[in-house]
């Protein structure tokens, strides 16, 4: 057949590259969201220029210290019309968003400003950034510094490198404040809520009992009087560490004290090097995966999000294996294959497209106040009116998702299960082996791929759902991690924070978006990443099976 | 001995024979509970949402609970009132007595009485705020009494007690109003002021307006007189009310006008006057319906009506309308109570009957024959669980309703309501507010309205790209690039929509907004793009068309569609400049009238048809690639291109696979919750616009779930929208799914 005789339209020509284009743009959007992400993301933690900027605003020259975080071209008139004055004809601004940090001082972070009033842009190298501990980032020239406010005097030259080792004394010491605050005096604390938990339950079983009340009234005494010295250690730390503080001059010459306590992290990004700016990014990469968030979560890490993620897909895979396996066992090897078999399995099918927040909205009423609550009423009656189990927590979110990916278990194992052609089983059973032992020792090992894709379809999928996790358990900042040192060490009644849902938290009900954004970003790109790496082995393990039957039935 | 040995060996093997079938036997039960257990799991779904959303539609109960002649002196009752945990009652004499008694069996508990002089009389009664239990009377010396019955709760181990007790807020003295008796009055009040309209049996109805000023040492409350005003009216008045804003006066006289003024300059002000009844009928009796803002009018008919002011279209005037009206009996309206915390009401008429509604749902709960004689007084509990009827033979009788949902009917989630202060009947979700009178709005229609919208614009632009995109990747591609696509297409459809959602919200909406006209251009450029290269493709000699083989336009053109899309967005500043005068924003709304929110249907649009694409391309490429390659083959052995091919035949068969993708790409779009709720605003108007937002079922039960009540109408609406989205969804999947199955075995008897 030759097209060429028809004509261009009535080849069809058109309408085939037509349908190419879409598959081209379907394709640009996947790998260009991917990029976007990725470039967002892993630019969070490279150490950023500071400009020293002479910029004028109205008729007053003032000078910026700050970061370029985003720049754009906007049309003049938009500026206008947004209430700027501009003292200059042009079509087409570049407007840049300069991160100006200081908030303590300047009361805010950002700075829109405009490229035809830069005056002088300067690149100034001992430009100084401190990441604090609160007010975001602060950018100025170090000064000089004191040691219980008597300034030491030292040579402008050497007062970089004694201001980092005099830092590095202040993180060990908050090292060891953070080890005394978060796991002994936690310790602590979690032991007379128990005892305080204890005493009320012997109140409330009516029944006198003068010696198991004294025995808590000694051990709680034992536990204050460990408190005690515990604080008195820590007065100590505490004003160990307040001892030093770093004179800084800040972009309009104001002067300002910084405690050095305040410091996390000073860096001269301007004086850096590739390879040092290198050094700093995976530092500050490493640093973000373990640390935990400060500041309402918009500076930081996000530890705990990722370890709350980890947890609630380890519990949910607990959960949806075995229970997944079974039915879908059933529903292949045991049950009729009737009419009744095929209604269920069109609605297991179904289930998978069933939006996820229905899932979330009857956890919320079964599990969390239903079940949650009766089991509050049972067992726990000591802590009401505060619920234990009768609000969201670890154990609700798991098995709410559970009931979410139980679907997808069960169709990728029936698949796998149908897959394995007949004349496998038939040889098993022949040969004298129960139905037990054939599906024990033969069909289950050869669809133990196809169970190992659909759990790793269920994890990814739960790890990246988060509609229902808002009503079931997922917070933007949970007091404690779910596992600790504390018995029983698993405390499946606490809530938990999670990437996707810290994403949504973080970037729409923070206190400072703009500020987040980045965090936000490199926050997703991990999500990302992980989900990928996920789908990518299932879809690696599915090909493989394929292929494997493939031989087989031949 | 070898012959024992055997017959070891046998017992040996049924031994272990026996053992295997029973582990077989327990691994047939565990495996048989286990998986029909997972399946009863999964219908609990169902049916736990259907549990809780059912108590919405049921019918109230009620309960006689006793039944007691009227306790305290033999006096007209003025007023009966119950306390918030529904145990004591409080009976207002026309004598001055006021008797505080046992609700369930009327035993007298604490009595008290009024300081009023030995010579003066109560000539008239009003409840001043119900919520506060502030009332006051109106005496034969022209003054005003406030009092006020209060309840202090005292804990000890075992119970609780209540002591009941009248107070004076503003002292034990009394106000003078007017010269002569009080002959009726009416109360405004509120945190910082009190107004007062009293008449006098000359037809004078005098204005008081007090500010109230508390005093800083013993935090005591005084009146303070600030203004005063006088009209005289002729017809004799049936009833008067003052708004607790007061902003409005109500006279309505015994013939059936209705007057409003407007007080709010502390003077009369005749705004309208309208008749409440017609002919013969006379109205009977006036009261606010909780809140102050709706007037209930019972009449001689035994119809019951509400009226509150409306502001009409267009103009600031407000006028009286009446909203809806119901009847309770053949007899005259008699007695009114209202809740105090919803809207509901009780009214009874002349010939005993009582009978529960609601307004806002114009739901008539249920009636009751409840004496022979007039019903003269009803009092309901706070919380509306408990209400007691005294009628003309002194007999009180107690009741105890469950009436939990009264706020929902069919009508009042899918049909127009005419809210209070609302303009004329809407669709209105609005489920909380600040105050405690509040009107809660429960139509489902915006948000279904919202969900239909954001679907919509989802699958117009997913629809296109899915369907184009499987049909030429399993059609035209080249086997070795479809390797790569489809693993993409599915990684795809794996990406969190919390992402999606955070990309359309904070880096989408903004960019659009720059450059709306240069993605409008992308719309309409690409596709002609697209063609005009497949047209100059065509144009060029075969030794060129060598370099990409067939099945790899779409590689070929992934260069191209960048650039053309590059090119448009940074033209479009130009556009707007030239065609936009500027900023099309303002241009949208100011040529067209249309207003603009950042966050949009298109932007939803754009990103949920991201989530959906995947679902649809993976399902209907699938349908496609099976089509069996016979008949492909004919169609193409007997001369027919490959577009006609496909056109005719590939697609002709695999129609139904795609019906069934779209149908299931649809479904997820209905129940997509993160991006929703990220890219829109989160308002619930009615605005097929592409510039405006909107509000899903799905994002709306994200946010409000968490805050609400536990088994309230609230909660159970929220399970209700949770419900109609799953049985949606799976209505929409059990369709696709049987069309599919029916194309799979179609294909395998090919």
């Amino acid at each position: 057949m030759n097209t060429e005789k028809l004509g261009f339209f009535k080849s069809g020509t058109p309408w085939v590259w037509l349908n190419a284009g879409a598959v081209s743009i379907s394709m640009i959007m996947v790998v260009g969201l991917l990029i976007l992400i990725a470039v967002r993301g892993l630019g969070h933690f490279w150490p950023k220029t500071i400009w020293e900027i002479d910029y004028l605003e109205g008729d007053n020259q003032i000078v910026l210290l700050g970061e370029r975080s985003k720049t754009e071209t906007v049309p003049a008139k938009q500026l206008v019309a947004s209430g700027l004055h501009l003292g200059f004809e042009e079509e087409f601004v570049e407007r840049t968003l300069l991160k100006i940090g200081n908030r303590d001082m300047n009361g805010v972070d950002f700075k829109l400003i405009v490229k035809p009033a830069e005056m002088e842009v300067r690149k100034p190298v001992d430009a100084i950034v401190f990441e604090r501990t609160q007010w975001g980032n602060f950018y100025g020239f170090l000064q000089s510094l004191s040691e219980n406010g008597d300034t030491l005097d030292i040579k402008s030259g050497a007062l970089w490198d004694e201001l980092q080792s005099r830092l590095k004394r202040v993180d060990d010491l908050r090292d060891e404040i953070h080890e005394i605050e978060k796991y002994e005096i936690g310790k602590i604390n979690y032991k007379i809520e128990k005892l305080r938990l204890k005493q009320r339950r012997i109140e409330l079983s009516g029944i006198s009992d003068p010696d198991a009340v004294s025995d808590i009234k000694s051990q709680r005494k034992i536990l204050d009087d460990e408190y005690e010295i515990l604080k008195g250690e820590l007065g100590k730390l505490y004003s160990a560490i307040a001892r030093d503080q770093a004179l800084m001059t800040i972009q309009d010459g104001r002067e300002k004290q910084v405690k050095l306590a305040d410091i996390i992290k000073a860096t001269k990004p301007n004086a850096m090097g590739l390879g040092t700016k290198l050094g700093h990014y995976f530092v500050n990469l490493k640093n973000f995966v373990t640390d935990d968030p400060r500041e309402a979560n918009t500076e930081g890490g996000i530890f705990p999000a990722i370890f709350g993620t980890v947890m609630m897909v380890l519990l949910m895979s607990v959960i949806v294996t075995p229970f997944g396996v079974i039915a879908a066992i059933y529903l292949r090897e045991y049950a009729k294959q009737g009419f009744v078999t095929r209604l269920v399995r069109i609605s297991v099918n179904n289930l998978a497209g069933v939006p996820s927040i229905v899932y979330g909205v009857f956890g919320l009423g079964f599990f969390v106040y239903f079940l949650g609550g009766n089991i509050d009423q049972l067992f726990y009656p000591e802590a009401l009116p505060s619920p234990t189990f009768g609000s969201g927590g670890l154990m609700w979110a798991s098995l709410t998702l559970a009931l979410l990916t139980v679907p997808v278990v069960i169709v990728a194992t029936e698949e796998g299960l149908s897959r394995i052609p007949s004349s496998v089983r038939e040889g098993s059973l022949a040969l004298g082996a129960t139905k037990a032992e054939t599906l024990w020792r033969t069909v289950l090992p050869m669809a133990s791929p196809a169970m190992m894709t659909g759990l790793i379809l269920a994890v990814a999928r739960a790890a990246g759902e988060v509609a229902p996790l808002m009503l079931v358990g997922a917070v933007k900042l949970a007091p404690s991690l779910p596992l600790d040192l504390n018995a029983p060490f698993l405390h499946l009644e606490r809530k938990f924070m999670h990437l996707g849902f810290h994403i949504y938290d973080v970037g729409f009900q923070s206190p400072n978006v703009e500020a987040a954004r980045p965090l936000v970003y490199a926050t997703a790109l991990i999500l990302v990443v992980v989900i990928i790496l996920l789908n990518l082995s299932a879809i690696y393990i599915r090909n493989h099976l394929r292929e494997k039957y493939r031989t087989m039935e031949h | 001995m070898e012959a024992s040995n055997t017959s070891d060996r046998i017992t040996e093997g049924q031994r272990r024979w026996k053992i295997r079938k029973a582990i077989d036997m327990v691994a047939r039960r565990v495996v048989e509970i286990g998986g029909i257990s997972v399946i009863a799991a999964i219908a609990l779904i169902f049916l736990f949402l259907l549990s809780v959303v059912y108590p919405l539609f049921g019918q109230p109960s009620i309960e006689e609970i006793g039944q007691y002649p009227t306790p305290g002196a033999n006096d007209e009752t003025l007023y009966l009132a119950i306390e918030e945990q529904a145990e004591i009652g409080l009976r207002v004499g026309r004598s001055g007595n006021i008797l505080f008694f046992n609700v369930e069996n009327g035993e007298a508990m604490v009595e008290r009485s009024l300081p009023i002089a030995p010579d003066d009389s109560i000539t008239s009664f009003q409840v001043v705020n119900e919520t506060i239990g502030l009332l006051a009377v109106g005496l034969h010396s022209g003054e005003l009494l406030f009092f006020q019955h209060d309840y202090q709760l005292e804990f000890t181990d075992t119970s609780r007690i209540i002591h009941p007790d009248i107070l004076y807020p503003y002292g034990e003295q009394s106000f003078p109003v007017t010269e002569g008796p009080i002959l009726g009055f009416a109360i405004g009040d509120n945190e910082d002021s009190t107004a007062v309209m009293a008449r006098t049996a000359d037809g004078e109805v005098v204005f008081q307006s007090f500010l109230k000023e508390s005093s800083f040492i013993d935090e005591a409350t005084t009146l303070e007189l600030s203004d005063k005003d006088v009209i005289s009216t002729v017809d004799p008045v049936l009833g008067m009310l003052v708004d607790p804003e007061q902003e409005w006066g109500y006279i309505l006289t015994q013939d059936g006008s209705l007057s409003a003024y407007d007080i709010r300059e502390n003077s009369f002000n005749l705004r309208e006057k309208v008749l409440v009844t017609e002919g013969d009928v006379r109205p009977t009796i006036l009261k606010f319906l909780t809140g102050g803002i709706s007037l209930l009018i019972g009449d001689s008919s035994g119809n019951l009506s509400q009226w509150f002011q409306v502001r009409s279209d267009g103009d600031l005037e407000f006028r009286i309308d009446k909203i809806r009206d119901t009847q309770i009996d053949n007899s005259p309206v008699e007695s009114i109570a209202t809740e105090q915390l919803r809207k509901g009401v009780i009214a009874a008429s002349q010939a005993g009957k009582i009978k529960l509604l609601y307004t806002t749902s114009e739901r008539d709960l249920l009636s009751l024959s409840a004496s022979d004689s007039a019903i003269q007084t009803l009092a309901v509990a706070p919380r509306a669980d408990i209400f007691i009827a005294e009628d003309r033979n002194r007999n009180i009788k107690v009741w105890h309703i469950d009436n939990h949902h009264p706020e929902t009917s069919l009508s009042a989630l899918w049909g127009k309501i005419w809210y209070e202060d609302y303009v004329k009947p809407d669709y209105v979700w609005q489920s909380s507010s600040a105050s405690n009178d509040f009107e809660p709005k429960y139509s489902l229609v915006p948000l279904t309205f919202g969900t239909l919208k954001a679907a919509f614009y989802a699958m117009m632009f997913a629809m296109p790209l899915a369907i184009c995109g499987a049909i030429f990747t399993a059609y035209f591609m080249a086997p070795s690039m479809r390797a790569i696509v489809k693993p993409s297409i599915e990684i795809m459809e794996a990406l969190p929509t919390v992402i999606l959602g955070f990309l359309a919200g904070l880096w989408l909406a903004p960019f659009v907004e720059l450059h709306l006209p240069g993605v409008f251009s992308i719309f309409i450029l690409m596709p002609i793009g697209i063609i005009a290269l497949a047209l100059v493709w065509w144009k060029l000699p075969g030794s060129v068309k060598r370099f990409i083989p067939e099945g790899w336009q779409a590689a070929a053109l992934i260069i191209p569609v960048i650039i053309i899309a590059l090119i448009c967005v940074s033209v479009s500043p130009f556009i707007e400049r030239v065609l936009f005068d500027g900023d099309i924003r303002i241009w949208l709304g100011e040529e067209l009238g249309i207003g603009f929110d950042q966050r949009n249907a298109l932007i939803i649009g754009i990103a949920m048809g991201f989530a959906v694409i995947p679902t649809i391309f993976s399902i209907a490429e699938d349908a496609i690639f099976s089509v069996p390659k016979h008949l492909t083959s004919g169609s193409l052995a007997l001369g027919a291109t490959p577009w006609q091919t496909l056109v005719r035949v590939v697609l002709l068969s695999a129609s139904p696979g795609i019906f069934s993708a779209v149908m299931i790409g649809f479904g997820r779009a209905v129940g997509e919750t993160m991006i929703v709720l990220m890219a829109t605003g989160n308002t619930p108007v009615m605005d097929f616009s592409i510039f405006q937002g909107m509000r899903t079922l799905s994002a709306n039960v994200a946010v409000e779930l968490p805050e609400s009540e536990v088994d309230s109408t609230h909660y159970r609406i929220l399970f209700l929208a949770a419900f109609v989205l799953f049985i949606f969804t799976f209505f929409f999947n059990t369709v696709a799914e049987i069309v599919r199955q029916r194309l799979r075995k179609k294909y395998s008897s090919l």
